[in-house]
Formats: C-alpha cells, structure tokens, sequence
C-alpha cells in the first residue's frame, strides 16, 4: 500500500515537470488589472486635490505655497495601489501601471512631487467648483499639510495664528 | 585562498528571518510563496530561519505597533551583526492605512534601523525577488524620484495694452503672450 502511494507520488510529481518560474532572467508578464506604482501626468492634472481627498492612506499631500502655487507630493511608501486616486481623476491624469519592481533602499525614491499654477477665480479665489453637491462636499479648501515632515495635517487652523489665517478661509474637516 | 572561497560559496547565502510585527497576514503568504517551488528561492541560497540568532536579513512585516516594538527590537538585537533589514509592505515602509491609529507606532524604522524597502500590498513575490536581488548588487534600482515644475501659466494671458484697433467693433489683440 505504502510503496503503491509512493509510486503514484512518483507519478504526480514526474507529470508535473519543472514548475519553478526563471524570475530573475525573464520577467513574466503580470496580469492586465494589475495594479502597480500610480504615475501622475503632470501635463494633465488641474490640481484639484480630489486624490488627496480620497487617499484611504493619506499619502498625497498637498501644499498651497500662494493661491496660484499648489505643491502636490505623492510619498508611496504607505501607498496600497488601491486606484482610488486614478477613479477620481476627473483629468484621468493618474493612471496605474504595471511597475511592481519598486525596492530601494531610500524612500525618497518613490516620491513624486508636481508644483502646479492654479488659475483661480477673481470672485471667490478658489481654483474651481464641483458639479455635484458630492464634490462639494469632498473639496476642502485650501490645504498646507505638513511636507517637511510627511504629514496630513487634518485642521489647518491647529498649525497657523489667527492673524496668519485671517485673510484666508480655512475650511475644517 | 580559503578566505576567497568561502565568499565565494557562502557570501551570498542569505539566511533570512520573518518577523512580523502585527501585519494582517498578507505579506507572510507571499514571503511563503517565495519560498515555494514556484519562486524558488533556495536556488539563490536564501534560505528560512526559525531564529533570529541564526539570520542574516530580517524580512519585517507589519508595522510597529505598540504592543510588539519591544519584541521587535529584542529580535533586531538578537542577530549577529553584519545585518540587514528589509521592510517589506506598505506597512512596514510607511505605517499602512490606519498608520495614525493609537495601536500603530508607524513604520519599523521608528524601532529599528531599516536597509530596503519593498512597498506593495502584498508585494508580488517577484517585487520580493527583486529587492533582494537590489540588496546582493545583482540588479540595480529602477524607481527614482520624479519632481515637475510649472514653470508656463497653461492659459493664454491677454494683456489690454496691446490692444489693436480703436473702433468699437473689433478688438484685436495682436499677441498672445504666455506667463
């Protein structure tokens, strides 16, 4: 019985032939939903915000150095690829691509950092209005998170004196 | 000559250790998975580990969470000292999603220093692979930072002192220029 089930694993085993994967010499391809490192395009994005709104990990900050600067800056170190960023995209100016191979010994090597004009409105100084009552809801104004640091600052007002703020409006989450 | 010998045999032996300091799992199975005969790393000489006494790399899942920092560096100090750490998840590179919850330090490099970092969640076992092969010198890194500056307004701008044409029907702006 034993020697007979010896055998027949002799068999499976033979049949299945070599299953390792030559990894290192050639790359298998990855499946066509896969999804990898998001890259912004920078010629496409307007700058609203709406992926650091919608970041489950909070890992695109956003820095508004004057109303017609915005400092984008994706981290990746604490980034799942979960595309939501690509879904909100209204410009569809991220998208997620197939880099897997992302190990490096510094973190700074996975940051991507976009420093973009804003044309604002003259009336309201705000760059642009959501059609839906749904974005409305999802905009917050102006933001100054924490870049030195990596940090998504949650209230603006916490980190700045009233006479420094004043002049802006500052919305809470 | 034995000296050259045995690096050449034994250098690039890695023996690794898995420690997983409160990750969901995810990342283990596909550290298990490289080391199936699928992704057989063995072939490489890196081999698993039950102590960290006898380990080369430690391969640090999840991030540093208050309960298990303290073991987490006892392990760390555990191993004999040419060592090397390797960060593998979003996690253990960045704190992962609930990075700013009370239970959760934030990355392993708060508690211990670390050397490569493999982000992914999971990583694929080929990412995994690749970072190591990243840490022996086999390959070399292929991200690199990527900074943008707008240095044009994207927008025409019109400027009303060039204006052409005096009468009330026309109004020529004779150039466009972009600032």
């Amino acid at each position: 019985m034993s020697v007979l089930s010896k055998l027949k694993e002799t068999v499976i085993c033979l049949s299945a032939g070599r299953v390792t994967l030559p990894y290192p010499a050639e790359a298998k391809a990855v499946p066509e939903n896969f999804r990898g490192r998001p890259i912004f395009d920078a010629n496409r994005c307007i700058g609203c915000a709406g992926c650091a709104n919608n970041c489950p990990a909070r890992e695109i900050l956003v820095f508004d150095v004057c109303q017609e600067i915005r400092i984008l800056q994706y981290l990746g170190r604490r980034c799942t690829y979960c595309g939501r960023c690509a879904d909100v995209c209204p410009e569809n100016a991220i998208t997620m691509s197939h880099e897997f191979e992302n190990a490096t010994g510094q973190v700074g090597d996975l940051h991507q950092r976009l420093e973009l004009f804003m044309s604002t409105c003259q009336r309201c100084g705000r760059c642009f209005r959501g059609s839906t009552v749904l974005e409305n809801l999802k905009m917050k104004g102006y933001r100054f998170d924490d870049i030195a640091n990596e940090r998504w600052i949650f209230r603006s007002r916490a980190y700045f004196s009233d006479p420094v703020a004043g002049d802006i409006h500052i919305e809470l989450d | 000559m034995f000296k050259n010998l045995c690096e050449k045999m034994f250098g690039r032996s890695l023996w690794v250790y898995h420690a997983n300091s409160g990750g969901c799992n995810g990342c283990d199975i596909e550290v298990l998975n490289v080391l199936t005969p699928y992704y057989d790393v063995e072939r490489f000489g890196i081999k698993l580990v039950g102590s960290p006494r006898h380990a080369d790399v430690m391969l640090c899942q999840g991030p540093a969470m208050r309960s298990t920092a303290q073991a987490l560096k006892r392990a760390y100090e555990a191993m004999p000292a040419p060592k090397l750490v390797f960060a593998i998840g979003s996690c253990a590179c960045g704190g992962g999603i609930w990075f700013d919850s009370y239970p959760v330090l934030g990355p392993v490099e708060k508690v211990i220093p670390v050397n490569f970092y493999i982000p992914g969640c999971p990583p694929r076992p080929e990412a995994i692979i690749y970072g190591v092969a990243v840490a022996l010198g086999i390959v070399d890194k292929k991200v690199a930072p990527v900074e943008f500056k707008q240095i044009e307004l994207p927008i025409p701008m019109y400027h009303p002192s060039e204006l052409r044409g005096e009468d009330e029907k026309f109004v020529v702006y004779e150039k466009v220029e972009r600032v």
